[in-house]
């Protein structure tokens, strides 16, 4: 790795940081203690009650000393949020903002302000989680209801997703769907369209290789369905624009038993036919112009739609309509058993962060404007776009196509493309090379006539614009074929009539967000999610448009900004993790699982190894390692735990030594899910090289490491990060996620390539994520958040997580069990609670004590992962001792209301837990025919008084709901 | 405590096999205990009718909300009949799993294979009533 310095800090401010060694005592008015939630004293009294002196005699207790950093990190020390702002606005404006014609799948949009500021830049929706807890999560559940109506409405399709991470691995994705469903014995053959997106060709190709399916790619025309062919991709509009029919396609590959997948563009569907008219069985595509910025290269939500006999196997979260206690409509996550927290390594896909708070966006994109807004901004750029061809015709170029949506593909001579694609870059505008001899134009909703007339001067041979746009005229022309034109309507729903006026739009998504719990309200203390802050700061790069407003395949020389974040931030990482190289490609935890197997994978192939495909997984290890690992082709041999939830080391060795001529790898978590740091992870890791295989850290709990011990040091050779749990990206209520992966040097030249960009690595094992950096535009956040706290504040933060989740263990010592604990009875920055005792003696199950939990205004722990019948608790560092101290009572008031259950003072079948969570309908009924007070129902606790989010519904019935699956509006429920 | 009945035959992996008319046809399907432990069963996927299985292994699977569980067969045999009103309301697995909740008949491939199956008293012993 290339050595790690300071990054210039030119513009400095007088009030220099505290010095890397000083007590937290000494530093209150340092960044750190904005972070970190506990104050001074109450770090004293906490480290009181948890029974050591300071916070680095806790951790010399938690931490095992064999593999502990006895340093500090290499990182520079902390700095003032407004020095950081400064440099993070030195370094955007070394970016370039050009007008963007690239297209590929990324277009120039207008995101509506009201959007902006309520959603993008609101901690009220980007602050919170996955909705696992439908009751506190009716808000983004009804917009992600609305995203998968939009989508299914435009495709066509009937059963569609709540996202995707982006378009490529929704093809990928499509690709294993359609080899689930296929009766086709093997081996199998995906046919590809060669005017996909280069993007997409190279992600499928590189699942395709790992899952052993052969790609063929060709025009759609020349497909023939074989034996083996399992089905086909076919882009739709082309790549280059063009808008091809696919009806006989559709037809041949149906008779042959073959799925046909069109990747597409939502925009294009308002004036086209849907593919699922013309026969389509699965559509996927990128909502990014729906309102989202282009960020360079992202986030953005990738949409999924099928038809209804797949619904069993489509990937990623499916959002269902179901009916609560009181038989009121109430939305959940459906389907749930196909998921990898589930079926592992049988489940039909490895996502888990999807894109939750983009997928919104664009859904309220679509609510803002309308069926007929939508075709409007549609037939705009569509009549630009004619308006451009025509202009070009006039110029004397040959258009390549003559139907097309918004791409139009020229032909210029050889010696002309350099002089164009110069006299474009004058005018800061982009352009796409097709080929040495061919140009294409991507236009857009923000292109203006003025933008118009730039193009066609740029076009022209002696740069002056030849002719008044006025001379071709405002045309009802249009270069859609009169076979494809779209005949049906779409997004009839009331919602996308209601909320068009700005304050009904307002009012809308204020409703929403206010039935939903983030960090805005109370701490979410969901174990291995590591719900910590989100700061101000760290989030404000996101509205720079030097930051948000380029094109992933914009030349890197209009980049620049962005690359000193990438190289600093890898750098940072590679110092944090121990590792020589990072990529930050995976834009998912999950992705950064897949991407490093390959990684893996890839070394071994080049040694000539190519039979190490055995993956070695402990049983207690998430759904995402095995369902990562059976994508990288490798197969799985689970590993036992011990009773204290540690690996089995013996078991771990007899199944090393069983497997050593094909061991790849073994996938660890540390510390372990379980919230332990092992004490023998280095014997672990020696046990597996021994055996000629490679150590994957799960980095999921790394902010219990950051500072303490590094997965380099330990003995991994490759680990992944969710920059969205350690390094502050905000969850956004299910994704954006980012999971850049850390190797040691033996695996650098592996790391993953791009088709569009050279990202220069030697050997790479392929291609992970569409854009080359993942999702750019939320990187600006981890750099800003170890800017802002240096490396003596991230180690601190380390020790308070650890502090803070011991502080929880220890005042619930006596109320509930602890499952699991490492050496002095110490647990690392999570506990799990074990609830399994109460099924027993009140007949209460982990899932009434989450519930109940919602009543105190909390959203619960984890349930029942990693050991069902459990909760496990992460407070993370950013929360206060005063709201532990909240949460704790709650917890310890439910304990006595359990105990009145088991001593017979309360019913065994009509009690508080079982009524939970009560509604606020339900505490202010006339009827009340509950054998307990409604004071007790609604106001548990007297803080709750002052303010707690209710659940806008009662308990949701999961079960009604999977039998009777809706997952898009209908008349039978209207938006309330 | 679940149901046993005296007159079935189990298998570890909790499921049952039901006498019928024939005696070299079986019904098959899943325990009390079973049901109960998976709680509100969505979907069950069951074999076509005329597919042959060994025993132990794999002829569908069976989802609850939260769980999902594969389905083993008994004893080796080929398919003769399916109880195609799950598809419509799984939920009579959780009301009645030794009756309208069947899942399978099987033509039995060795009817000597019974003798290798838990009896309720060795079934209840296994999941600790």
């Amino acid at each position: 790795m290339t050595t790690v310095t300071a990054p210039a800090r030119s513009s400095r401010s007088t009030a220099a940081p505290a010095a890397p060694d000083a007590p937290v005592s000494g530093r209150q008015t340092h960044f750190a203690a904005r972070h970190i939630g506990p104050r001074v004293d109450d770090i004293q009294a906490m480290l009181g009650l948890v029974g050591y002196p300071s916070l680095d005699a806790l951790a010399d207790a938690v931490v095992p000393e064999d593999i502990r950093l006895r340093r500090p990190l290499a990182l520079p020390p902390g700095r003032s949020e407004r020095e950081v702002l400064q440099a993070l606005r030195a370094m955007a404006g070394q970016n370039q903002v050009f007008r963007s014609y690239i297209g590929m799948g990324y277009h120039g949009t207008f995101t509506p302000p009201v959007i902006l500021r309520n959603i993008l830049e609101n901690p009220g929706w980007y602050t919170a989680y996955t909705p696992y807890q439908a009751e506190i999560a009716q808000g983004r559940l009804e917009a992600l209801f609305t995203f998968q109506t939009v989508t299914a409405e435009l495709t066509g399709l009937p059963i569609a997703t709540a996202s995707l991470l982006d378009e490529a691995t929704a093809a990928a994705e499509a690709m294993a769907l359609t080899q689930a469903v296929s009766k086709q014995p093997g081996p199998h053959t995906w046919l590809v369209d060669a005017r996909c997106h280069p993007q997409t060709i190279a992600v499928v190709r590189t699942r395709a290789e790992a899952r052993g399916i052969t790609i063929v790619e060709g025009e759609p025309d020349s497909f023939t369905f074989d034996a083996g062919v399992i089905g086909c991709l076919v882009q739709y509009p082309a790549t280059d624009g063009e808008i091809r029919n696919f009806r006989d396609l559709a037809a041949r590959a149906h008779a042959a038993g073959a799925l046909v997948t069109a990747a597409t563009d939502l925009l294009a569907l308002a004036l086209i036919e849907p593919p699922g008219a013309w026969g389509a069985d699965i559509a996927v595509g990128n909502s990014q112009r729906f309102g989202v910025p282009m960020g360079y290269g992202g986030p953005h939500a990738a949409f999924f739609v099928t038809r209804e006999e797949y619904r069993r196997h489509l990937p990623g979260r499916i959002i269902g309509m179901s009916r609560d206690t009181d038989g009121r409509p109430a939305l959940r996550m459906a389907l749930q058993t196909r998921e990898q927290h589930i079926r592992r390594e049988k489940a039909t896909s490895n996502i888990c962060t999807a894109q939750v708070l983009l997928a919104v966006m664009a859904a309220m994109y679509a609510v803002y404007h309308g069926p007929d807004g939508i075709r409007r901004i549609a037939e705009q750029v569509h009549s630009r776009a004619v308006l451009l061809a025509n202009a070009l015709r006039r110029l004397q170029y040959r258009v390549v196509h003559d139907s097309f949506f918004d791409t139009v593909a020229v032909d210029v001579e050889k010696w002309a493309a350099a002089r164009i694609l110069d006299a474009a870059r004058a005018r800061k505008i982009n352009l796409r090379q097709l080929s040495p001899t061919r140009l294409a134009v991507a236009l857009d909703e923000t292109v203006t006539l003025g933008d118009l007339a730039d193009l066609i001067t740029v076009f022209s041979r002696d740069d002056m614009l030849p002719f008044m746009l006025d001379d071709l005229g405002v045309t009802q022309e249009t270069a859609i074929p009169a076979a494809l034109r779209r005949t049906s309507g779409y997004l009839s729903h009331p919602v996308f009539q209601k909320y068009r006026s700005e304050t009904e739009m307002l009012r809308y998504l204020k409703r929403l967000e206010s039935r939903d719990l983030s960090l805005t309200s109370a701490m979410i203390p969901l174990g291995s999610c590591t719900m910590k802050l989100n700061a101000t700061t760290e989030m404000i790069p996101i509205g720079f448009r030097e930051f948000n407003r380029l094109h992933p395949f914009a030349p890197q020389a209009q980049a620049q900004g962005y690359q000193v974040l990438f190289s600093q931030l890898e750098d940072q990482l590679a110092e944090i993790t121990g590792f020589a190289r990072v990529s930050l490609q995976p834009n998912a935890g999950a992705q950064g699982e897949f991407a490093g197997l390959m990684v893996i994978r890839a070394f071994h192939a080049a040694r000539g190894d190519t039979r190490r495909v055995t993956c070695l997984i402990p049983t207690s290890a998430h759904g995402t390692n095995p369902a990562s690992a059976v994508m990288a082709g490798m197969r799985v041999v689970n590993v036992r735990s011990d009773e204290q939830g540690n690996i089995d080391v013996d078991d771990l060795k007899a199944k090393a030594a069983e497997h050593r001529d094909s061991l790849a790898a073994l996938m660890v978590t540390y510390p372990s899910t379980h919230g332990v740091f092992e004490s023998s992870i280095r014997e672990i890791c020696r046990v597996v090289h021994e055996h000629g295989g490679q150590v994957y850290m799960d980095g999921a709990n790394m902010n219990a490491q950051v500072g303490l011990c590094r997965p380099a040091d330990i003995g991994a050779d490759v680990c992944h990060l969710n920059l969205h749990k350690t390094f502050c990206i905000p969850h956004g209520g299910g994704g954006p996620g980012m999971g850049p992966i850390c190797v040691a040097a033996h695996h650098a030249p592996f790391l993953p390539g791009h088709p569009v960009v050279d990202l220069h690595h030697g050997a790479p094992c392929g291609t992970i994520s569409a854009a080359p950096w993942g999702s750019a535009m939320i990187l600006p956040i981890s750099w800003a958040y170890i800017a802002l706290m240096g490396s003596e504040g991230l180690r601190e933060a380390t020790i308070m997580a650890i502090l803070n989740a011991n502080y929880i263990a220890k005042r619930l010592e006596g109320h509930f069990d602890l499952l699991y604990s490492g050496a002095h009875g110490l647990i690392a920055h999570e506990c799990i609670l074990d609830m399994r005792p109460f099924k027993q003696s009140a007949g209460i199950e982990v899932e009434d004590i989450a519930k109940r939990i919602i009543d105190f205004g909390f959203h619960p722990p984890t349930v029942s992962f990693p050991v069902a019948g459990t909760l496990m608790v992460e407070p993370t560092e950013s929360e206060s001792k005063e709201e532990l101290d909240r949460f704790c009572d709650a917890m310890i008031a439910i304990r006595e209301e359990i105990r009145e259950i088991e001593t017979g003072k309360a019913d065994r079948e009509r009690n508080l837990l079982k009524g939970a969570p009560h509604t606020l309908a339900q505490c202010t009924a006339n009827q009340w025919d509950r054998p307990y007070e409604r004071e007790r129902a609604a106001y548990p606790a007297p803080d709750a008084r002052s303010h707690k989010v209710w659940p806008w519904v009662s308990r949701v019935d999961g079960a009604w709901g999977d039998r009777n699956l809706v997952c898009t509006w209908d008349g039978s429920y209207s938006s309330a | 405590m679940s149901n046993v009945p005296e007159q079935l035959r189990y298998t570890a992996e909790h499921e049952y096999v039901q006498a019928t008319g024939d005696g070299a046809v079986v019904t098959v399907g899943i325990t009390d205990y079973a049901q109960g432990e998976l709680g509100d069963i969505v979907y069950v996927s069951l074999p076509k009718v005329g597919d042959t299985f060994d025993a132990h292994q794999s002829f569908g699977t069976i989802e609850a909300v939260k769980a999902v569980s594969e389905l083993f067969m008994p004893v080796a045999g080929e398919v003769v009949e399916i109880n195609e009103a799950l598809d419509a309301d799984p939920a009579v697995v959780n009301r009645d799993p030794y009756g309208a909740g069947w899942m399978a008949r099987v033509r039995m491939a060795d009817k000597s294979a019974l003798a290798g199956l838990l009896d309720a008293a060795a079934y209840r012993k296994h999941i600790g009533e």
